[in-house]
């Protein structure tokens, strides 16, 4: 790609960061718009992923998790990511949106609440996982195909009721019995760290930014004394 | 006899139930199984819930209709079965229902996103809730209880569809959790939105349910007294569950939670029930200490 002298490093700076401004508000008009914008310049579309719109969804995260902002200002956060990703999607390289890792995550069988399973998908498809949805209502056999099919390297599971959250020891069992490679991830309401550890998972997040960074601490993409904030 | 509300206006205190959901799966339910379909499938089981209920001293028992709306028994591809779900579930709880006691129409969220920020319109959602009260009314509770709302404008148009199609009370509860921005629901509502949207929205009785215990719900109690017009409900949860042996496992027993039942009742609860890990076991420790309240209040 030959480089225009379009734009000076400060001014491409305020674009970025002004992308990322967008997403956090949710103002997917104007995160479209200046998508566009830095596609116009000539931007690498990895950069205006990276340096816009992931740190905008990180910071999302970030105010997610300090109840400074809740579901609905997620929900609309993630719509700006998602359609300024959709502008840049045809320009990005393979290369470019190599995935750090890929998670299967479904809400376990008899469950139907897919809220903060949907968040937890978001965000970790936003900070670079490949993410494969497997929806509500999920049962142990679906987990393990697809945990097989896609060489996932990590399995999570959502539960909202106490009724189903057990369903995830099954999981847990079957992987382990079945001696897939796959780290387990767990969350929903009920869930919690002890939880987590009776069952044998090897990972609790208790939200969705939590989640990311448990992700990469499995996989060893960052050390336990490091921190994403 | 007095209705339903002429009863709380007179200032008693009526006890409602404790769990469904952890209570049935202490009776056997499987994992992954719809819990309203039950009531078809396993209506002894059901009844036996309602019954050990009012045998313990619960004046209103809920209905095992949580998730009985269209949108939440298309995931279970029930959602041609509603009415019939909905009709049995109060006819069994009828059946049972000693004079003088209340049927209650449980009524939970559609699970669906609303908008803006999702795909489900206002109207749709008055649709979903207007047909599952209607049901609940055909088949003959006595007031509508809808619960566990998470956002406003949901609980705010499921009031005024019960309210609309039924004419009965209607009571309503919203879920909240502390966190740094204080007493929220998942959907960011605070309590005192909370307090002034259902109360506009025209129900009877307002409060909160399910949670993380007894203690929390003390809470959202004391942030409401100020603000509120109306009667209040609280159901709270038995704590957080642990997961022992093979089953979820709640803290707050019947002895732990007795001084904060006294703490809401000196608050003057109207409504006292519990959610999610509460069983008869717990409605008799609340009957015990209701009856201390309403007899003093005869005596001063």
């Amino acid at each position: 790609m030959s480089v225009r002298k379009a734009i000076s490093a400060a001014a491409l700076e305020h674009l970025l960061s002004e992308l990322a401004v967008a997403v956090i508000e949710g103002n997917d008009e104007k995160s479209m718009e200046l998508t566009n914008t830095l596609l116009n310049k000539n931007i690498a579309p990895k950069n205006i992923l990276n340096k816009g719109l992931v740190v905008g969804m990180n910071e999302v995260g970030r105010r997610f998790r300090d109840n400074i902002i809740y579901v609905p200002e997620v929900f609309i956060s993630a719509r700006a990511m998602k359609r300024s990703l959709a502008l840049l999607k045809p320009y990005l390289e393979s290369s470019d949106i190599e995935a750090e890792g890929t998670c299967v995550i479904g809400t376990v069988k008899g469950d139907i609440h897919d809220v903060g399973k949907n968040i937890v998908a978001m965000m970790l498809s936003s900070s670079g996982f490949k993410v494969v949805d497997l929806g509500i209502d999920v049962s142990v056999d679906k987990f393990i195909g697809a945990v097989i099919k896609e060489k996932a390297d990590i399995v999570g599971m959502s539960a909202l009721l106490t009724t189903t959250m057990g369903y995830m020891s099954i999981i847990v069992e079957r992987i382990k019995s079945e001696g897939l490679p796959v780290k387990t991830m767990v969350g929903g309401a009920p869930v919690s760290q002890k939880f987590a550890k009776e069952i044998g998972a090897n990972s609790y997040a208790s939200n969705a930014f939590q989640a990311v960074k448990e992700a990469r601490l499995l996989l060893g993409l960052d050390s336990s004394d490091q921190s994403l904030t | 006899m007095k209705t339903f509300l002429e009863v709380i206006e007179s200032g008693d205190v009526l006890l409602c139930d404790g769990a469904m959901g952890t209570e049935l799966q202490c009776r056997g339910m499987s994992v992954g199984a719809c819990p309203e379909e039950y009531n078809l499938t396993h209506p002894h089981i059901i009844q036996g819930i309602y019954k050990d209920y009012f045998e313990a001293g619960s004046d209103i028992v809920e209905t095992n209709t949580f998730g009985a709306n269209r949108s939440r028994l298309a995931l279970h591809q029930l959602e041609n079965r509603l009415v019939e779900l909905c009709t049995k579930s109060v006819q069994l709880a009828r059946e049972v229902c000693p004079d003088g006691c209340y049927v209650a129409g449980s009524m939970g969220p559609t699970g669906d996103i609303m908008e803006p920020f999702g795909p489900r319109t206002i109207q749709q959602a008055y649709d979903i809730f207007a047909e599952q009260a209607e049901a609940l009314a055909e088949g003959g509770v006595d007031v509508i209880i809808v619960e566990t709302m998470m956002a406003a404008d949901e609980a705010a148009i499921s009031i005024k569809a019960a309210k609309e199609k039924t004419g009965l009370p209607v009571a309503a509860t919203m879920t909240f959790e502390p966190g740094k921005a204080g007493l929220r629901t998942v959907w960011g509502v605070n309590v005192q939105t909370a307090v002034q949207k259902l109360t506009d929205a025209g129900a009877d009785i307002i409060g909160a349910n399910c949670g993380r215990g007894f203690e929390d719900m003390i809470a959202i109690v004391q942030e409401m007294l100020p603000i509120k017009t109306l009667p209040i409900i609280a159901q709270p949860n038995a704590g957080i569950p642990k997961w022992v042996a093979g089953m979820s496992v709640y803290d707050e027993t019947p002895e732990v939670i007795q001084p904060n039942v006294e703490q809401l009742l000196s608050l003057g609860v109207n409504i006292l029930g519990g959610c999610c890990g509460t069983n008869p076991e717990h409605i008799k420790t609340m009957r015990k200490m209701v009856d201390w309240t309403n007899q003093s209040q005869k005596n001063s």
